[in-house]
C-alpha cells in the first residue's frame, strides 16, 4: 500500500530537487514507506533531526530512552507488520548502544534499516570525539552495511538498504552517514532498487527437488513437519495449512515459528526444543521423515546433533543456501521461498492421513499434561505459577493478543501456554536471547499493530535492563500491557543452578525495587498481585484499562520450566522433572 | 579428513570486503594459510584466492557463508588437482656470497630461478613455484647466507576449459533482464 507521501511524490514531476543530504535521507525513508522511526539524537546526527522537524506530519518519530530500545522497538514493529523497522542513532556511544539490537535482528532475520550519524569525513580515522568504527563493529551482525560520505550517495544507499533488508532472508542493514554528507546539498531524485548483481535473494525452486520431496512424503509412515519463522517471513501460513491438511502431517514449531499455525489446529502438536513439548521432541527420533519448513535447526531445537532425527530422512525447505547442511544433513534440500515451494509440494503429494501417528502425539501430550501442564496451570500449592497467570491472561484476551516476551523462564512459559489464533502474534528474542528486549519490542509491536492488544511478559531481571523505556511508553502514550512475573530471581539461571550446579545460587537472587513506585513515577497505572484470589480481577482490570498498564504478579520463587532437554543432550532424553 | 583447499572468491570491489570474508574463517577458528587479492580479469570484479586446511564438509559451509555476503558474487571451492597454482619468492643474498663460489649460481640454474638485480652489496633472486620448491631453495641457499626471504600468497587458475565466473555472470545478466 502506498503512503500519502509516496503518492504525493509520484504526482510531482520526476525532476530532481536541490536539498541537503539530511532532508534527502528523510525523503528517501518516506519514499520507502516509512511511517515510524525510533531514534535518539546526538551531535553527529543533528542535521537529520533538524530535517525531521519539518516532516512531523509525514512520519512519526518516537523518542526512546536508550538506543538499544530504539532498535528493539523497530524489531517489534517489523515483526508484527512484516515491514522494515527504522532506527536512527548518533555516532559513537549511540551506535554502540544499538549493536545488541542489531545482532538480535540479525540472528532472528528481522528487517531493519539503522541509520547512524558519523563524524565529519575529514575527521574519520583520527579518534575524533564520538568516533567509532561502526561499520567495522557491525559488519558481522548486519546483513549489509555501508558508510556514506557524500550527500549525493544517500538516496542510493537508502534504496539499497531497504531492498537488502526486506528481500530474501530479511535482516538488519546499517548506514553510517558522515555529518558533512548530511549538511551538503544534492539534487534529489529517488529510484528504488530491485536488483543487485552479486545478490540472489530468492532462489528459484527446483522442480526436481519438489518431485524428490513429494516422493519421500508419499512413502513416509511417520512424517513430522517442523515449522519455522520462514513461514511467517514468507507470508506462507495459508500455504502451510494447505500442505499439512492435504498430507495429514503433524506439525511442530520452533520458538520463532509460533503463531504461524493456530494453537488449536488439529495438526499442531506443539513446540520443539529445550523447553518444548514432550511429543515433538521425543517423536523426532521416531519419525521416518522430517520436513523442515523455513527453520534452521538451531541447537536449542536439535540438542545433540549426533543423536538427532536418527531414523529420519530430511527434507529442508529453506530460502538461505547457507542453512542447508549447516547443522543437519538434508537428503532433499528445496531452496526457495516456502511461499513458492509449499504449494508446488502440495500439488505433488497424495492426500493422506496419519491418524495413528498423530494419536501417538496425543498420547505424549496426555503424559505431559498429567506430569507437568496440569500442575502448572491448575496448581494446588499456595504460590502462583507463571503458567497459570499466562494461561488466564491468554483467555482474558480471547487467545488473540500479540504476545511479546523478554528472555528467561517466563519466555518459555509464555511460549508454552499463551494461545494464538492469528499469525505474526509473537515477538520474542530467539537466537540471541537478549534480556531487555521485551519492553521496547512491545512498544514497537503496539505501534505496528495499534488495533490489536499487545501483552508483554517480562521477568524482574530483564525488566530492569531496559526499564527506562517506561518513559517512552508514558511520553508517547503507548497502551501496552506489561505483565511482570516477579520471582525475585534471575529465574532461568537459578533453574540451571538448581539442576546442574547443585543448587549453588551464585548471584542470581535479586533484591528488587518497588516496581509499583517506579510505575507511579512514570505515571503508568499499575497493580501488584500476590495471591490466586486476586489474579482474575487484576487481569480484567488490566485488559479493560485504556492505556499502558503494569501488572506485577509475584510468583513462586523457585518454579521450574519443564519439560527440558538439558543442553547437549539428545531430544529423546527430554526430562519431565 | 582435513585437506588443502583453494577458494576462489569473486566480489564487487568494495571497502571492507576482505574483512567480511576473513571473518567467516575467524568465526570458525580456521587458519588462513595464504591469501592474495587483486582485480580479476573482469574489470570491476575483485578476486580473492585463499588457501586453507579444512574438511570438505566444513569448507562447503564456509563457501556458502562467504557467498551469502551481499557483495560477494561467487565462491568456488577447488582442490589441488583442479588448479594450476604458483607462488613467488624473493631471496636477497650478499653479492659477495655469489662471487665466492659457484654454489649459488648452480642453485639458481638447478631451480629455474632468476637473478633480478645485482648491486655491489646484494643480489636479489626470484623463483616462482609451489611452496615446497621455494622453501627448498631457501634452505639450500641459506647455507650461503640469505639476508632476506619473502614469499607471496598463492595465485591459481582452474584446469577446466571454461572460466567458471564467466558462465555465472552470464546467468546473472539473464536473471537481471528477467527482473526488469
Ligand atoms: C543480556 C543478557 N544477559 C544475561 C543473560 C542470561 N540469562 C538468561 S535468562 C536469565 C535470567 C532472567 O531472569 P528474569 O528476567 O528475572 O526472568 P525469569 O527467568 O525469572 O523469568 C539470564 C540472566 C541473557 N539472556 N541476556
Amino acid at each position: 500500500m502506498e503512503t500519502q507521501f509516496q503518492t504525493m511524490m509520484k504526482e510531482k514531476s520526476k525532476e530532481a530537487i536541490r536539498m541537503t543530504g539530511a532532508e534527502a535521507l528523510v525523503r528517501s525513508l518516506l519514499m520507502e514507506g516509512t511511517e515510524i522511526i525510533f531514534g535518539y539524537p546526538g551531535g553527529a546526527i543533528m542535521p537529520v533531526y533538524d530535517a525531521l522537524y519539518s516532516f512531523q506530519n509525514d512520519v512519526h518519530h518516537v523518542l526512546v530512552r536508550h538506543e538499544q530500545g530504539a532498535v528493539h522497538a523497530a524489531q517489534g514493529y517489523a515483526r508484527v507488520t512484516g515491514k522494515v523497522g527504522v532506527a536512527i542513532v548518533t555516532s559513537g556511544p549511540g551506535a554502540t548502544n544499538a549493536v545488541t539490537g542489531i545482532a538480535d535482528a540479525m540472528i532472528d532475520s528481522t528487517p531493519l534499516v539503522v541509520i547512524s550519524g558519523q563524524v565529519g569525513s575529514l575527521l574519520l580515522g583520527t579518534d575524533a570525539f564520538q568516533e567509532t568504527d561502526v561499520v567495522g563493529i557491525t559488519q558481522p551482525v548486519t546483513k549489509w552495511n555501508i558508510q556514506v560520505k557524500k550527500a549525493e550517495d544517500i538516496p542510493g544507499a537508502i534504496a539499497r538498504a531497504f531492498y537488502i533488508a526486506r528481500s530474501g532472508r530479511p535482516g538488519p542493514v546499517l548506514i553510517d552517514i558522515t555529518k558533512d554528507a548530511q549538511f551538503a546539498n544534492l539534487d534529489f531524485a529517488y529510484e528504488p532498487i530491485k536488483y543487485i548483481r552479486s545478490y540472489k535473494p530468492v532462489p528459484v525452486v527446483d522442480t526436481q527437488q519438489i518431485e524428490a520431496a513429494a516422493q519421500l512424503i508419499n512413502l513416509s509412515k511417520k512424517p513430522l513437519a517442523l515449522v519455522g519463522q520462514g513461514v511467517i517471513l514468507g507470508g506462507a501460513e495459508k500455504e502451510l495449512t494447505e500442505f499439512l491438511e492435504k498430507t495429514g502431517i503433524p506439525a511442530a514449531w520452533t520458538l520463532l515459528g509460533l503463531s504461524a499455525l493456530p494453537t488449536d489446529h488439529p495438526l499442531n502438536v506443539g513446540m520443539l526444543g529445550m523447553h518444548g513439548n514432550y511429543g515433538p521432541n521425543i517423536k523426532t527420533n521416531e519419525a521416518d521423515l522430517i520436513i523442515a519448513i523455513g527453520m534452521r535447526f538451531d541447537d536449542r531445537v536439535t540438542g545433540n546433533l549426533s543423536t538427532y532425527a536418527t531414523n529420519a530422512k530430511v527434507i529442508h525447505l529453506e530460502i538461505d543456501d547457507a542453512e542447508i547442511n549447516k547443522n543437519v544433513h538434508a537428503d532433499v534440500p528445496v531452496l526457495g521461498n516456502v511461499k513458492d515451494s509449499l504449494p508446488m509440494l502440495t500439488e505433488k503429494v497424495t492426500a493422506n492421513t496419519h491418524d495413528e501417528w498423530l494419536e501417538q502425539f496425543r498420547a505424549c501430550y496426555r503424559i505431559e499434561y498429567d506430569r507437568i501442564i496440569n500442575k502448572e496451570l491448575y496448581p494446588i500449592k499456595t504460590g502462583l505459577t507463571m503458567g497459570e497467570v499466562i494461561h488466564r491472561i491468554s483467555s482474558a484476551f480471547k487467545d488473540d493478543a500479540i504476545m511479546v516476551t523478554d528472555v528467561g523462564q517466563h519466555q518459555m512459559m509464555a511460549s508454552r501456554y499463551f494461545r494464538f489464533r492469528q499469525t505474526r502474534s509473537v515477538v520474542t528474542s530467539g537466537g540471541l536471547g537478549t534480556m531487555g528486549f521485551g519492553l521496547p519490542a512491545a512498544m514497537g509491536a503496539k505501534l505496528g499493530a495499534p488495533e490489536r492488544p499487545v501483552c508483554l511478559f517480562v521477568g524482574d531481571g530483564g525488566f530492569q535492563m531496559t526499564i527506562q523505556e517506561l518513559g517512552t511508553i508514558f511520553q508517547t502514550k503507548i497502551p501496552v500491557k506489561i505483565v511482570l512475573l516477579n520471582n525475585n530471581f534471575l529465574g532461568m539461571v537459578r533453574q540451571w543452578q538448581e539442576l546442574f550446579f547443585d543448587s549453588r545460587y551464585s548471584f542470581t537472587e535479586l533484591i528488587n525495587p518497588d516496581f509499583q513506585t517506579i510505575a507511579k513515577g512514570y505515571f503508568i497505572e499499575s497493580q501488584k498481585v500476590t495471591t490466586r484470589e486476586e489474579i482474575d480481577d487484576a487481569i480484567i482490570k488490566m485488559v479493560n484499562h485504556n492505556g499502558p498498564y503494569l501488572l506485577e504478579v509475584v510468583v513462586e520463587k523457585e518454579g521450574n520450566v519443564f519439560p527440558m532437554v538439558p543442553s547437549g543432550a539428545s531430544v529423546s532424553d527430554i526430562r519431565l522433572e | 579428513m582435513k585437506e588443502e583447499f583453494t577458494l576462489s572468491i569473486f566480489s564487487e570491489n568494495h571497502v571492507g570486503l576482505l574483512n567480511q570474508i576473513t571473518n567467516v574463517f575467524t568465526r570458525r577458528n580456521l587458519n588462513i594459510e595464504s591469501l592474495t587479492t587483486s582485480e580479476s580479469a573482469i574489470a570491476g570484479i575483485h578476486k580473492f584466492t585463499i588457501v586453507v586446511f579444512s574438511t570438505r564438509e566444513e569448507i562447503e559451509k564456509v563457501a556458502k557463508q562467504i557467498e551469502k555476503k551481499i557483495d560477494v558474487i561467487k565462491a568456488f571451492v577447488l582442490t589441488a588437482d583442479e588448479i594450476i597454482h604458483q607462488e613467488i619468492a624473493l631471496y636477497k643474498v650478499p653479492t659477495k656470497a655469489l662471487l665466492d663460489g659457484n654454489q649459488i649460481e648452480g642453485l639458481v640454474r638447478q631451480y629455474g630461478a632468476r637473478i633480478l638485480e645485482v648491486t655491489p652489496e646484494y643480489t636479489v633472486i626470484e623463483k616462482t613455484g609451489h611452496k615446497a620448491e621455494t622453501q627448498e631453495l631457501f634452505e639450500k641457499m641459506d647455507k650461503y647466507g640469505v639476508v632476506q626471504f619473502t614469499r607471496s600468497g598463492r595465485i591459481a587458475i582452474t584446469k577446466s576449459k571454461a572460466e567458471l565466473l564467466d558462465n555465472y555472470l552470464r546467468k546473472m545478466e539473464l536473471d537481471r533482464q528477467n527482473v526488469n
